[in-house]
């Protein structure tokens, strides 16, 4: 029952950056594994929604506007360099899926790259990694590195939640995380199966994160649905339960204004202000924006209906795995992190990169990191009978025996994680003795996680206890971050802290297990390009 | 979440099982698919998508299980729905529904022009 696979580059997660990073392992001409925890073609952020991406032609002075525009949003946390660099390599690898995908072709015979469907955008990029050669394994969520005796990743091991079931252990000379952001368990579409597992497995193995406490962005949806796509909304217009029309400032972020409005009662929206001939073609553009609408009789463009915000964590934050070279590698050797695993300061700074550079950032990040491991495979060979030590702690190995009732402490910790992590007036409105009061809460939540927390007696019950040590784990690396960054700046805003702190223009890197730690990344601005010392 | 899987038109063809990113589903002893782990269900309509049959509806309520009327909902034409306005499958091709998200950009800028 159990899967022993050996290969040079382990992919973990089929979302946007991981199958990018597949395609580029396997074109350098690496044979690549491909695990997601749900079905690559369907699973991650991407697949739900409908990315544009950074497009910016090779004219060196639109280019240099582009970055220089971005960096001036960005408040000092941004890296010009690294900025450059996702533009042109997001430009020269989009085209790539032409046999895949059909692009639309819009006035002048030009093809439309930039922007995408979800849904038919992953089913290109698993045909195109197919194509290539990389062997998926689906509903596969890893559970824990493997490490070598140096520190250097040595592969993963998880679980096989269908089929033949059973354990699977994948050994490769380099592994790419690319388990997405993390939401917390919100509803933010098409977000479940992003729990932060691979963060947490990161950290075991002694990877640091940077930038979590952007992990506030919020997106507007009709009030039980998950359809957080704001395009729509941008014509918009909102009311209190009253029929009083909400100001919300003529800026086109309504996050705030529509907080304050949802703590104090029910908010209501219209479309009422979306042109007839972009009502007609709507379906054509978003096909699954207005189902929830069809499907409840409401008719959004003339009639109120009630809204809510959904919380995206580091989704649309930027949060996530500090990176050590220009290959994505963290500090853990051989160990690279792409996509919304990875901090997304460098290319966003303290505001979201959402809209365009995330998507950019995916699938650059996964071409360079997907590379390098394919040269590190070459390089060092894949070491493949060479004692390792698996990583994992916490959901997989209590250390004060297992409480039997492995489901109820599961709940118990992720309802835990929710009450901290997503209520409005503890994010978007934080507070220092707030913060300090939520980090004690979630410290312990994290001891009775590592303590108690058995793996459970099935496949799903495994997945979702290690979920639920990966959520605590990134809810306390971000709430410690928060209390440590005392200053509002871009998305993190801090009620008892408004403005910026000179003082505070740097990254905050984030970190440890039994003891979270927060401390300055030294001066962000232009660091000098540094490269892993692999051919 | 997923509430209905129409028997009669489904063709035991497994795809939902596969395609389902949360693992919602389990085939059944008979082939048919069981919305095994409905609690797990993230509302993102993809298994409609990937029903060639059309027999699966997903209600747009994300936090409670809702009550649906199986009869109701087969003549009210939402079946497939998705699928079509997608235009995925035998729906490729027809220019009523091809695929316009190109123009998202649009939404935007116009909303700002005003
Ligand atoms: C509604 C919405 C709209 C967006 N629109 C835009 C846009 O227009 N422009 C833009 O630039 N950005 C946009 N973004 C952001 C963009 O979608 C993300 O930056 C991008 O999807 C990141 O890709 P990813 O591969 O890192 O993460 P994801 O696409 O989320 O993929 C992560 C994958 O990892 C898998 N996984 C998780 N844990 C495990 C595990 N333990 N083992 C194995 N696999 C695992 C998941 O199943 C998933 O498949 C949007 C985001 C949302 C939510
Ligand atoms: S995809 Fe549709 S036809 Fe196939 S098993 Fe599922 S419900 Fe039945
Ligand atoms: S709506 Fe999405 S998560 Fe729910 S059953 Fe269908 S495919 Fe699975």
């Amino acid at each position: 029952m159990s899967l022993h696979l050996e290969a040079d580059v382990l992919i973990i997660g089929g979302g946007l950056a991981g199958c990018w990073a597949a395609v580029a392992a396997a074109r350098a001409g690496a044979e690549v594994v491909l695990a997601d925890k749900g079905y690559c073609g369907t699973s991650g952020v991407t697949a739900t929604a409908g990315p544009n991406h950074w497009w910016v032609p090779p004219d060196p002075e639109k280019r240099a506007q582009a970055v220089r525009d971005r960096d001036a949003r960005a408040l000092g946390l941004a890296d010009p360099r690294w900025m450059a660099r996702i533009i042109d390599t997001t430009w020269r690898t989009l085209p790539t899926l032409a046999d895949y995908y059909r692009h639309s072709v819009t006035a002048g015979g030009v093809p439309h790259y930039q922007s995408l469907r979800g849904p038919e955008y992953l089913r290109a990029l698993r045909r195109y990694a197919e194509a290539s050669g990389v062997r998926i394994l689906d509903h596969s969520p890893a559970l824990e590195l493997l490490l070598h005796a140096d520190g250097s990743v040595a592969g993963a091991r998880g679980l096989r939640r269908q089929g033949e079931g059973g354990n699977w252990t994948v050994r490769a000379a380099g592994v790419v995380v690319a388990t997405g952001g993390c939401a917390f368990l919100s509803k933010l579409l098409g977000s479940r199966t992003n729990t932060g597992d691979g963060h947490l497995m990161a950290a075991e193995a002694g990877a640091r994160l940077s930038g979590m406490e952007f992990s506030t962005y919020h997106t507007v949806a009709e009030r039980h649905s998950t359809q957080t796509r704001s395009a729509s909304y941008a014509f918009a217009d909102y009311f209190d339960a009253d029929g009083r029309q909400i100001d919300t400032g003529g800026n086109p972020d309504v996050t705030l204004p529509l907080a304050r409005a949802l703590l104090a009662g029910p908010v209501y929206a219209t479309l009422a202000r979306m042109p007839a001939d972009l009502r007609a073609i709507l379906p054509q553009i978003q096909p699954a924006i207005l189902l929830p609408f069809q499907r409840q009789g409401i008719d959004p463009f003339t009639q109120r209906f009630p809204i809510t915000l959904h919380g995206e964590g580091t989704v649309r934050g930027t949060g996530g795995l500090r990176l050590v070279d220009d290959d994505c590698q963290t500090d853990v050797p051989g160990l690279y992190a792409a996509g919304d695993a990875a901090t997304r300061e460098l290319i966003a700074g303290a505001t979201s990169g959402g809209g365009a550079q995330n998507s950019a950032w995916a699938v650059s990040s996964g071409t360079w990191s997907g590379q390098a491991a394919a040269r590190l495979a070459s390089a060092r060979g894949r070491r493949a009978h060479q004692g390792v030590e698996a990583a994992g702690g916490a959901g997989l190995r209590p250390t004060a025996g297992a409480l039997k009732d492995a489901a109820a402490l599961t709940r118990h910790l992720t309802e835990g994680v929710r009450a901290e992590m997503l209520p409005y007036d503890k994010i978007l409105f934080r507070r220092g003795p707030v913060l300090a009061q939520s980090l004690a809460t979630l410290d312990g939540l994290w001891r009775d996680a590592r303590d108690r927390l058995a793996p459970g007696p099935d496949a799903t019950a495994r997945v979702r206890a290690r979920e639920a040590a990966a959520l605590v784990a990134c809810a306390r690396w971000s709430t410690a971050t928060a209390l440590a960054r005392g200053e509002t700046r871009g998305l993190h805003r801090r009620e008892d802290a408004p403005g910026l702190n000179p003082d505070l223009a740097h990254r905050l890197l984030s970190g440890g297990l039994d003891t979270v730690w927060v401390r300055a990344d030294g001066p962000a601005q232009r660091s000098p390009a540094r490269r892993s010392n692999v051919a | 979440m997923i509430e209905l899987v129409v028997d009669d038109r489904c063709t035991r063809c497994d795809t939902c099982v596969q395609v389902c990113p949360t693992n919602v589903f389990e085939r059944g002893t008979d082939g048919l698919p069981l919305i095994a782990r409905q609690e797990d269900c993230q509302t993102c309509f993809l298994c409609e998508l990937y029903c060639q049959a059309d027999a699966l509806y997903v209600a747009p309520n994300c936090d409670e299980p809702v009550a649906v009327d199986a009869a109701s909902i087969m003549a009210s034409g939402l079946l497939g729905q998705f699928r079509r306005d997608s235009g995925w499958n035998e729906w490729e091709g027809d220019p009523a529904h091809a695929n316009l998200h190109w123009r998202m950009g649009e939404l935007f800028a116009r909303a700002r022009a005003g």
